[in-house]
């Protein structure tokens, strides 16, 4: 299976998510209600800028420590039963859990709650080991039966309007056509209830796992992640390895800026602490549960000093609310799992910065993210890092390059910054009109497609300075 | 009489030098005595940002070099003042002999509102503006150096000038330096909210810190044959 094919181009893709006005009007109702959201629940907490820091300390301190506390998950986990697996890159998660079904017979199996399965491409792999897969969260199960990927960590079809929602029930479910989001809720609830009753494995991701106690936590709004994880015989749960925690009592820092990052809620409506399989005597609970830790790319960033501190991120979503670039491009722009800042960040790292070198431009630095980021993730300093290693690789264009060497040849002087003056000052007088320039010929015209441009000023700062102190002043 | 030296950037020098000859004006009617050091050119952050490390290093040097003495150095500009604070160490960081410069220049460079409020204490300069005006937080500048109530403060002291707010104020005009190139739709459509906000705030004019910003929306209200002005907040304070 080719997991990551060619060259993601970000620049057409957003240029095609600007035409789509259903997205568009979609977007700006969603997103500046989210951060809305987000701002007021934050406001709420006098103590939410020590909790960020408290928050990003806990997460640093696993990272430098994570080996040891992924060794303390896995015989706590063990201990009580579970069964952990160690994967190296999405073939072999994929591999270990399709195996797993196949060997139990499994056919039937319901997921909920993961960006991680996403990011491993683990449905096609099931549905070719013959097994059939339902996403169960309301979002994801909309995205599975029109065929696309999630758009968003929190709010995977939040690029649909509901419009689009009902027809697609319409056609995928051969059902009336209802438009009230909680009749469509109702109706894909109705369908996932016989899914949930005759699966038999469940499969979903981990917020948080407890290295000291070996509990997975799994945060969420609708409550299917916990059927999934307690009605099926088998619950396989997906994590990256940077999802541990030390001690239970870290969970309470953790479950605070989440969910106020993420929806603005004070708390997650549903939180699950699943601590092992069920024991004998116990009447409900998986008989079967298995752990996979996934590293696909992530020690590798762990490796890298400049990067690492993305391992912190919590997928809250955030981020993606607060970035305007995101706001007009939509998650799928990005080609990738991983979309908006966060994305940029990680999609380069996980997936090679040859394909995803545009990612890293696409951002003005306005630092929103940075500034919403509940663990305090540096991404803008990231993507500037990043933007680094893609121009030493050679991965910007001839006409980025030009530019910026066009840029930083006059402005490295100032007898030749007077030059680049008096050479645009001539040329100017070919193109301005009325004190500003409607069309510029390539590569500039980019700039003139969408604003007029300024005109250079017939005398510059310092000519003016000069002959202000020539006056004697 | 403070002595501060202008760092009047690119941009101002060859596109806005009325923004640099107003700043003079401003500067020197709050106490100060300007300095402009001629060999002066670009802060490198065009190159930074974009991911020409060794080039902006090479403008970063010739600014260290030109400002080494300088007691206080003062931009029409948040995101130069931001570039020098935020990543003069930084690009300096494994060069030991630079490395002290770069943090000392960092703790002596201001924006313009920045200096006058936050270090000479001043808000009103006697100028008078007879305006509706409404104010954009250019991002560097709110979020890299923090300025929210500086120039809001030295607004509201200018005589005849009606402050309007501005909606969705903090969001980002869309400008980005060279993103505005190579994302150019994006850009566009990042503008085009902004100036749909600006009309919204019934401003005659719009200023802000940074001329970057301001060229970008000024080319977009003109495209839009909007009648709002784009001003930098030194030309507003200038004004008598
Ligand atoms: S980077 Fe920060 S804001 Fe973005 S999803 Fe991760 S934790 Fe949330």
């Amino acid at each position: 299976m080719m997991d990551h094919p060619t060259r993601i181009d970000l620049i057409r893709n957003i240029e095609r998510a600007l035409r789509d006005e259903s997205l568009q009007r979609q977007m700006g109702k969603a997103m500046p209600a989210s951060r809305r959201a987000r701002a007021d629940a934050a406001a709420e907490l006098p103590e939410w800028e020590s909790l960020r820091s408290t928050a990003a300390g806990i997460k640093d301190h696993v990272l430098a420590n994570l080996e040891k506390y992924l060794r303390q998950l896995e015989s706590q986990v063990s201990a009580l039963g579970g069964t952990v697996h160690w994967a190296s890159d999405a073939a072999e998660a994929r591999a270990i859990i399709t195996d797993l079904a196949r060997s139990r017979g499994v056919r039937r199996i319901v997921k909920s709650k993961s960006m991680t399965t996403e990011e491993i491409f683990l449905n096609p792999a099931l549905e070719a080991a013959g097994a059939s897969v339902v996403e169960t969260d309301l979002g994801e199960y909309v995205v599975q039966l029109a065929g696309e990927r999630p758009s968003h960590l929190i709010a995977p079809v939040v690029h649909k309007p509901t419009e689009e929602i009902a027809d697609l029930f319409v056609k995928k479910l051969g059902v009336p056509r209802y438009e009230r989001p909680e009749e469509l809720a109702r109706v894909a609830r109705e369908v996932l209830r016989a899914e949930f009753l005759a699966a038999e494995m469940g499969i979903t991701g981990v917020n948080f796992a407890i290295a000291e106690s070996g509990t997975l936590v799994i945060v969420e709004n609708e409550g299917n992640a916990r059927l999934t994880t307690t009605r099926p015989r088998i619950h396989m749960a997906v994590m990256g390895v940077e999802k541990v925690l030390p001690h239970l009592a870290d969970l309470s820092v953790f479950l605070r800026i989440l969910a106020r990052s993420g929806t603005g809620q004070r708390s997650s409506v549903y939180v699950s602490l699943l601590t092992g399989p069920r024991r004998a005597g116990e009447t409900d609970g998986p008989e079967e549960l298995h752990l996979i830790i996934l590293d696909n790319g992530r020690r590798r960033l762990l490796a890298d000093p400049d990067l690492r501190g993305a391992l912190r991120c919590i997928r809250c979503g955030a981020c993606q609310n607060e970035c305007p670039v995101y706001q007009h491009a939509g998650g799928h722009a990005y080609g990738s799992v991983y979309a908006g800042p966060i994305g940029a960040v990680l999609t380069p790292a996980y997936e090679g910065l040859e394909r995803a070198r545009d990612l890293p431009f696409a951002s003005t630095l306005c630092r929103a993210c940075a500034d919403v980021c509940p663990v305090k993730i540096d991404l803008p300093g990231m993507l500037v890092e990043l933007r680094a290693r893609a121009v030493r690789t050679g991965l910007v264009s001839w006409r980025d390059r030009m530019l910026l060497g066009a840029w930083t040849f006059f402005t490295g002087s100032p007898a030749r910054f007077m030059l680049a003056g008096s050479l645009g000052r001539l040329a100017q007088r070919l193109v301005a009109r009325g004190g500003k320039i409607e069309r510029l010929p390539y590569p500039l015209s980019g700039w003139t497609a969408h604003r007029a441009a300024p005109v250079l000023a017939s005398t510059p700062f310092r000519t003016w300075w000069k002959s202000r102190q020539g006056e004697g002043r | 009489m403070k002595p501060v030296a202008l760092f009047v950037t690119c941009l101002v020098d060859q596109l806005y030098p009325n923004v640099g000859e107003a700043s003079v004006r401003v500067l020197e009617r709050a106490g100060c005595t300007v300095a402009f050091f001629e060999e002066q050119t670009c802060c490198g952050q065009a190159a930074f940002n974009n991911g020409f490390q060794e080039e902006a290093r090479v403008l970063a040097r010739r600014f260290l070099d030109v400002f080494a003495h300088a007691p206080a150095i003062v931009a029409p500009s948040g995101s130069c003042a931001d570039m020098v604070r935020e990543w003069y160490p930084h690009l300096f960081r494994d060069t030991p002999a630079l490395l002290n410069l770069a943090r000392s220049i960092a703790s002596r460079t201001y924006e313009l509102s920045e200096y006058l409020v936050r270090v000479l204490g001043v808000t009103d300069l006697g100028a008078r503006f007879p305006a509706t005006v409404t104010y954009h937080p250019s991002c560097h500048g709110l979020r890299g150096l923090g300025l929210r109530d500086e120039p809001l403060g030295l607004l509201r002291a200018v005589r005849d000038l009606r402050l309007v707010e501005l909606p969705a104020a903090e969001q980002c005009c869309g400008f980005g330096g060279f993103f505005s190139i190579k994302f150019a739709a994006l850009s566009g459509a990042m503008l085009s909210a902004k100036l749909d906000t600006i009309e919204a705030s019934g401003a005659e004019v719009v200023t802000a810190t940074d001329v970057s910003c301001l060229m970008h929306i000024s080319g977009g209200l003109s495209r839009r044959g909007s009648r709002v002005r784009a001003l930098h907040l030194a030309e507003i304070l200038a004004g008598s």
